[in-house]
């Protein structure tokens, strides 16, 4: 196995500068930086093998189709799936969301019935879900959590007959927990409602088997673990996506088209509209081949390490404040805080002038931040090239906040 | 560009000072403006008699360069006709966009010009000009 603590040098962009400071980038919740490994692996299929997947005979329609149906193998076997039918591949998190709603939601959830999530969920899984209810007549639900980042007692009661839909992260993007994926599984399966994962804070971090977790629909996107941006997963049960109706409409998706009627090719093809992102595909590939030189449960172990060390020294600083848990073991390389007085943003903008790189605003989670009372707040990610170096750099930085902002203590 | 060249006492000052960040108890007209990729929110309300915006006051929640420009934006419209004011705005968004650069005409700007160093901050060019581009929604409200 390769060794983690060696990958920051894969990364040529983490070599350079910013403001006289070595970039410290903890954004990787955002979006990962890309490892030479993948950009290679572009470069190669740019210079040697680019054309239309799926259309034409000649040798570059042909060799392209197989980079393309390769990468969907490589996503069948990093998630587990029991069939590559099952791996439909979408431009991001939010497409293949946004899929689910449209073919699936619209289709099976009727006035009276329930759609129930989380109030953490980002609002690529929560926007959806209130269009699929205004649309349907159905009420959208949701589980609300304690002070720490859990969900209260007796929430899950709220998965009931009338529910026809159960939809969570797998790892919140803003408290960076996980939420309990096997017992909401199991409710939303035992009243018959099907389970829609956000795997896209969970995906790049820990090894993922979509067969044991028996989840319904999984979703994420390549660019949170290394690949480009632009290209994304949707994984579904087989015999659902075969009832399902196609969500895009256009060229690839057809089996034959008439004057006045079209059938549809099959799964999973009939879900891939318009020419692909072959492009992203060879990235995905690339980046699963690139984290399984270290090992998913390597890279996961890794990352509490960095938990571990940053994070009760982070809660020790004066006027910070993490949301949700402040249990390390608890915390996938993602913790969101406050700082008294200061704005993320001003914060956000401090921090740069260190080099360092974090994120500041919703976190496109508004209802998570008006429940909590906490509309905005700062957001560290960290990955496999995040170092206990960069970390002492982030605190160092933290502490100067206050300071800079005019406040003496 | 350095943190001191950004956050200058100014601004800090502004930020901090809540003499602006207040409930008019009567207005003319209440616009709302946001930045939704950052969370700077705010709601502006302007009292106008006769053409002369006799008050305006902001509350709302954003960082320290959303909240001050508005500050500096409040202080300097106060007592100046309609026509006045969008003129103001026309002209804080030209230094902003670096359209206007000659420091004679910016002095108009009083504080505000204090923010013209924001032109060479992308990321941070939205929070500057938030202020001013909700002014000019709700005066153009007030006109009609």
């Amino acid at each position: 196995m390769k060794s983690i603590a060696e990958a920051y040098k894969d990364f040529p962009i983490l070599q350079r500068e910013h403001k006289g400071h070595r970039l410290v980038y903890l954004d990787s919740g955002a979006t990962t930086q890309v490892p030479e490994y993948v950009i290679n692996a572009l470069e190669t299929h740019l210079k040697n093998h680019n054309g239309n997947p799926h259309r034409g005979a000649h040798i570059l329609a042909v060799e392209a189709s197989e980079a393309y149906e390769t990468a969907r193998d490589t996503v069948q076997r990093f998630i587990n799936a029991k069939y590559r039918e099952e791996i439909v591949l979408t431009r991001n998190t939010t497409e293949s969301l946004n899929l689910i709603a449209f073919s699936y939601g619209m289709h099976n959830v009727k006035k009276g019935d329930k759609i129930v999530i989380t109030v953490a969920e980002h609002h690529a899984n929560l926007v959806t879900w209130q269009r699929v209810a205004e649309t349907t007549g159905a009420t959208l639900e949701y589980m609300y959590l304690d002070e720490s980042g859990h969900l209260k007692d007796g929430e899950m009661d709220k998965i009931d007959s009338h529910t026809k839909i159960v939809a969570f992260a797998h790892v919140s993007n803003v408290l960076g927990m996980e939420f309990p994926v096997a017992e909401l599984t199991k409710r939303a399966h035992d009243v018959g409602a099907v389970v829609v994962l956000d795997g896209a804070q969970s995906a790049p971090h820990k090894k993922i088997d979509v067969q044991a977790l028996d989840c319904d629909f999984f979703v994420f996107s390549g660019h949170k673990m290394c690949a480009s941006q632009g290209i994304g997963v949707m994984y579904g049960k087989r015999h659902l996506l075969e009832a399902m109706p196609p969500f895009l409409l256009g060229g690839d998706m057809i089996e034959y088209v008439q004057e006045q009627s079209t059938t549809y090719n099959e799964v999973p093809y009939k879900f891939e509209a318009g020419t692909p992102n072959a492009h992203g595909a060879v990235t995905l590939k690339a980046a699963i081949e690139y984290l399984e030189q270290f090992g998913m449960d390597n890279i996961n172990a890794y990352e509490k390490e960095l938990v571990a060390y940053v994070l009760p020294k982070l809660v020790a600083i004066p006027h910070v404040h993490v949301l949700g848990s402040e249990d390390p073991q608890e915390k996938h390389g993602v913790i969101a805080f406050t700082i008294d007085d200061v704005h993320p943003h001003d914060v956000a903008t401090i921090l740069d002038s260190y080099g360092v790189c974090i994120r500041s605003g919703h976190h496109c989670a508004q209802p998570l931040g008006a429940y909590y009372k906490v509309p905005a707040s700062n957001r560290m990610s960290m990955y496999v090239y995040t170092r206990k170096e960069d970390l002492d750099i982030f605190l160092d930085a933290v502490k100067k906040v206050r300071p800079t902002m005019g406040f003496e203590d | 560009m350095e943190m001191d060249q950004l956050y200058t006492e100014l601004i800090l000052e502004h930020n901090q000072d809540k003499r602006n960040k207040r409930l008019l108890d009567t207005f003319t007209v209440s616009e709302h403006g946001h930045n939704p990729s950052c969370g700077d929110d705010l709601t502006l309300q302007v009292d106008v008699e006769d053409g002369i915006v006799k008050d305006a006051a902001y509350t709302g929640s954003g960082c320290a360069i959303s909240q001050a420009s508005a500050s500096m934006m409040i202080d300097i419209i106060k007592g100046k006709s309609v026509e006045e004011a969008f003129r103001l705005v026309d002209l804080f968004l030209g230094m902003i966009k670096k359209e206007v650069t000659d420091e004679a005409e910016l002095e108009e700007l009083e504080d505000a010009m204090a923010l013209q160093n924001i032109s060479n901050m992308p990321a941070r060019v939205k929070c500057a000009v938030l202020a001013w581009h909700t002014l000019k929604e709700a005066l153009k409200k007030e006109a009609n």
